[in-house]
């Protein structure tokens, strides 16, 4: 994670042709400022059915210690499947107006999901998660805030020689499959990508230190 | 013994970025509403509507003994477990209390209490 990050910065850096790390635009953030966020059901680009609803489940809580209104992610989900919106590339589709005069939401949260689940390699396994999210304002379509969420947790034998650490490798492979470790790294990443400092989301209204955020301003 | 000691430091490195997030309100009391989403969906049969209906009155009560705020959310999910078990004066009654405590939850409050026709998951 602090590898493809610090890319992520030289990438910029290179862009940019500044050295310096630029302060992100919260401009449009600030401007608008939503109460409430509908978090959708993510898209899916990976082979794990399991990885949006798994994401869906660590989503809130952070969002909520952010300071936002968080709709019921599952009743929101349900509403919407009841509404013939079968599945997450339906809901994704749904025009921002209807958003607001339905749901009554003021942003939306778009996450796409790029990678979730076991890497294997010969003599170990990761285990990742990463997605990209979009908040949206529903009154403009302007996008307020873009996040990576990603978190990496890696297993592998280490100092038994080579047999070893194969047998190693086979075992960590099949407590992973028994153990859903994608379940605690969403919860990691989520929170790393909501209150990170350098571009995480700005304190919402129902934060107590909403006032003082300089960040935006 | 071996992943223990991998997993320490991961989990050491977690609890840092956590407590490294500056602020956090710590005011909710969020009792199993994640773990309950994670289980609808991930190991159907764990979670049903009775068995999320006592948890979420059972974290609903322990957080007004705790003088601490439910969650966003969380009525408005036991409203919807009311539901899906027929019951639905008891669902309007928790859709109308998301509404009273979370005012953002308006619009889509009064579209559930006025007709509480949402459906199973799946």
């Amino acid at each position: 994670m602090i590898r493809r990050r610090a890319l992520l910065v030289l990438a910029f850096a290179a862009v940019t042709g500044c050295t310096a790390m630029p302060a992100h635009d919260y401009t449009a953030f600030r401007a608008t400022m939503p109460d409430s966020i509908l978090v959708l059901p993510p898209l899916n680009h990976t082979t794990d059915v399991n990885a949006p609803y798994t994401f869906l489940s660590t989503v809130t809580r952070p969002l909520v210690e952010a300071g936002y209104y968080v709709f019921p992610v599952a009743v929101v989900d349900a509403f919407l499947k009841e509404n013939g919106l079968p599945t997450p590339y339906e809901m994704h589709g749904v025009p921002l107006d209807k958003v607001r005069d339905i749901l009554g939401a003021d942003a939306v949260l778009y996450v796409v999901i790029s990678e979730w689940g076991q890497k294997y390699q010969i003599l170990s396994s990761n285990t990742v998660v990463e997605w990209q999210a979009r908040l949206v304002d529903v009154e403009t379509g302007q996008e307020l805030w873009r996040g990576l969420g990603s978190a990496v947790e890696g297993s592998g034998g280490q100092g038994d020689g080579l047999l070893g650490m194969a047998v190693a490798a086979v075992i960590d492979q099949v407590l992973d499959s028994l153990v859903d470790r994608t379940y605690d790294l969403s919860r990691q990443a989520t929170r790393q990508m909501i209150f990170n400092s350098s571009d995480g989301l700005l304190y919402g209204p129902r934060h107590r230190d909403y006032e003082t955020d300089q960040r935006g301003r | 013994m071996d992943s223990l000691r991998l997993r320490l430091p991961a989990l050491a490195l977690a609890l840092g970025l956590i407590a490294g997030c500056g602020t956090v309100d710590q005011t909710y009391s969020w009792g199993r509403y994640e773990a309950l989403l994670y289980d609808m969906y991930r190991r159907p049969g764990k979670a049903d509507p009775s068995v999320q209906i006592a948890q979420l009155n059972e974290d609903i009560e322990r957080a007004h003994g705790r003088g601490s705020a439910v969650p966003p959310g969380v009525h408005a999910h036991l409203g919807y477990m009311l539901y899906l078990q027929g019951n639905l004066a008891a669902a309007q009654r928790e859709f109308e209390t998301e509404n009273r405590l979370y005012p953002e939850s308006a619009v889509l409050m009064e579209r559930l209490s006025g007709r509480a026709t949402i459906p199973d998951p799946e």
